[in-house]
């Protein structure tokens, strides 16, 4: 007989298994604490202009090189990182909150509420997203500046917008899980002892929709930090003195020819931890799901 | 067929609708005010102000506004450009064969590449081939099209000067020459494109195949003793298409967004870095109408996308 685990730890036995997926959890740790710590190790300001070092490629004193006005890139990557990595999370949150909301009232409540709920779901999924985050972007940006600072009032309207346009996904799996999971035994039992919905639901019904959820959001975070990346590349981001990886990205565009390391560097951390989110959300999909014997 | 169609039509129009409206309602929350020019403007006294924007009904209900621009663009009268000095309409007529041709030509390379791959890799589930076709789709679809594009350009035309990174619409000669000229520059906006979507695809036409190669008349189709070939492309393949469709179509958003950043990164003159040049210079009339026929494609899309499902699946058209 096999001695009792809890779910989180049986996950995590899962979870091991996959080897991409354990590569990928070591690279994102590994970048995460590299954005994190990085300062400390790498004590040199982003803003430091020096000519002589100007398009500079890698070497000791600049290790990923320098760009056109001889700011130092490593330090600039591990600003635009934190600022990177923070807003995929952050979006995440967002759009796995709004997401686990809609589609909690929708699978809750039969008839006309889960109808129209599920008619702007699929309204929604049928937005063109980029175009509306531009749009939004355009139309929003000097009020926000204005409200919350300029770092602050960008982060605030990024984070929100890739969050309020990415929650469908979500919504429609909560709706699903719901719609199968309160008619289960269990629920049933909860129910006859007098359980308030709201109980039914925070207590039976979510932790055991948890799981595809959890899958739903780790790709949300890849997708929100591509979204950020296309954003600032594209010029409509974050402005020039807050160097995210888009944004590198997008001032080294004009100077492929003689600097290519400029462009390389960024492109290959977004790369890199798109890849790390996307394999780690493969692996807790194979360690959710209960049909697949590892 | 005909019946299913004006059934999907009337599905189309209201999300049409649904989706105007929330532009519209974005563009009348947005500060900025058309009139702040002439507000701020001394030489205007404030009748002639209000007057005028009583005038443009800017005082009205936000629904009656929301009639009185749909009607407005029904009638085709789409505004005017600030930046352009041209009508809307025929700015956005000029632009759209350009990205429909674009955008055209990636997904059919991205099916091309991408069913291929998946129904061979999912009759051989977990092989070698399996594993890396797997592996390639992960790194296709992790990497941004603005990298890659960027990387295409650096090798091909930066190092090896094979191909031009600036597409021309109006590329000048004639003949098969034009024609050449015409394939080569757009074979790197196309190959960005079309990769990123065939990664996704792949997988999605891997896991659809795997499901229905399960069934029982797959089961019934070996049994007859019909060839391995015959079974797996006119048994399984025609059926796994179905959910196949379902992605593409939902995946058509994303494309679209796709365009306009390789738009952006080749130049290539289309409605995707129309949307963003207007943007730039803020042009309020052109974004709003970029934006829309955005959606309007996309919804045309998904129209289409029920149209093959009808085809595929005849019970569907019957319901």
């Amino acid at each position: 007989m096999r001695p009792v685990v809890s779910p989180a730890r049986e996950t995590w036995r899962r979870f091991r298994r996959h080897r991409l997926a354990m590569i990928g959890l070591v690279i994102l740790t590994l970048l995460v604490l590299g954005v994190v710590l990085g300062p400390l190790l790498w004590p040199v300001a982003i803003n430091d202009i020096d000519f002589s070092a100007t398009l500079s490629a890698p070497s000791w004193d600049h290790p990923f090189g320098a760009d056109d006005l001889g700011q130092d890139l490593l330090a600039r990557m591990i600003y635009g990182g934190r600022i990177s990595l923070a807003v995929g999370f952050a979006a995440m949150l967002v759009s796995a909150l709004l997401g686990v909301v809609v589609g909690s009232l929708a699978g809750m409540s039969r008839g006309m509420l889960d109808s129209f709920l599920m008619w702007v779901t699929d309204l929604f999924l049928s937005l063109p997203q980029l175009p509306l985050l531009l749009l939004f972007i355009y139309l929003f940006r000097d009020t926000l500046k204005a409200a919350f600072g300029l770092e602050g009032g960008v982060f605030v309207m990024i984070v929100t917008v890739i969050g309020g346009l990415r929650w469908m996904p979500v919504a429609r799996l909560v709706r699903a899980q719901f719609l199968s999971l309160r008619e289960k035994e269990f629920v049933e039992a909860a129910r006859s002892q007098g359980a308030t919905r709201m109980r039914q639901v925070v207590h039976h019904i979510l932790p055991n929709a948890l799981g595809p959820v959890i899958v739903a959001a780790t790709m949300e975070v890849s997708f929100a930090i591509i979204s950020e990346s296309t954003l600032s590349f594209l010029g409509l981001g974050f402005p020039p003195d807050i160097p995210t990886w888009g944004r590198i990205l997008f001032d080294a565009n004009n100077y492929l020819d003689s600097a290519p390391h400029w462009a390389l560097f960024p492109g290959a951390a977004i790369f890199l931890t798109v890849l790390s989110i996307n394999f780690i959300g493969d692996g807790l999909r194979d360690a959710f799901d209960p049909r697949r014997v590892i | 067929m005909g019946s299913y169609l004006a059934r999907r039509l009337m599905i189309a129009i209201p999300s049409l609708l649904g989706i105007s409206f929330i532009l519209f309602v974005v563009l009348a929350l947005a500060p900025g005010d058309p009139f702040g020019d002439i507000a701020s403007n001394p030489n205007v006294p404030p009748e002639v102000r209000l007057a005028l924007r009583a005038k443009f009904g800017m005082d009205d209900p936000v629904l009656v506004r929301y009639a009185h621009w749909l009607v407005a663009m029904a009638h085709g009268d789409w505004g005017f450009s600030f930046a352009s000095r041209i009508d809307v309409s025929t700015l956005i007529l000029q632009r759209v064969p350009t990205t429909i041709y674009v955008i055209g030509s990636s997904q059919v390379l991205a099916l091309l590449v991408a069913l291929p791959i998946g129904i061979y890799a999912a009759t051989r589930p977990y092989s070698v081939f399996d594993q890396i076709a797997n592996t390639f789709a992960f790194m296709g679809f992790s990497l941004p099209t603005f990298f890659t594009g960027l990387l295409l350009i650096l090798i091909f035309s930066i190092k090896l000067h094979w191909l031009p990174f600036v597409y021309q619409a109006d590329l000048p000669g004639s003949g098969l020459e034009w024609v050449w000229g015409n394939i080569k520059q757009a074979i790197m906006p196309v190959t960005v494109l079309g990769l990123f979507q065939a990664a996704s695809y792949t997988r999605y036409v891997r896991s659809a195949v795997l499901d229905v190669s399960r069934l029982d008349y797959v089961t019934t189709a070996r049994a007859k003793g019909l060839a391995e070939k015959v079974v797996v492309l006119r048994h399984i393949s025609r059926n796994a298409l179905i959910p196949v469709v379902t992605m593409v179509a939902l995946q058509m958003p994303a494309v679209f967004g796709g365009a306009i950043v390789t738009e952006q990164i080749f130049r290539v003159p289309g409605i995707g870095s129309l949307l963003i040049s207007a943007m730039l210079a803020n042009d309020t009339p052109v974004v709003m109408a970029v934006t829309f026929v955005f959606s309007c494609l996309v919804i045309f899309f998904n129209l289409i996308a029920d149209l093959l499902y009808g085809w595929l699946d005849p019970r569907i058209s019957f319901r």
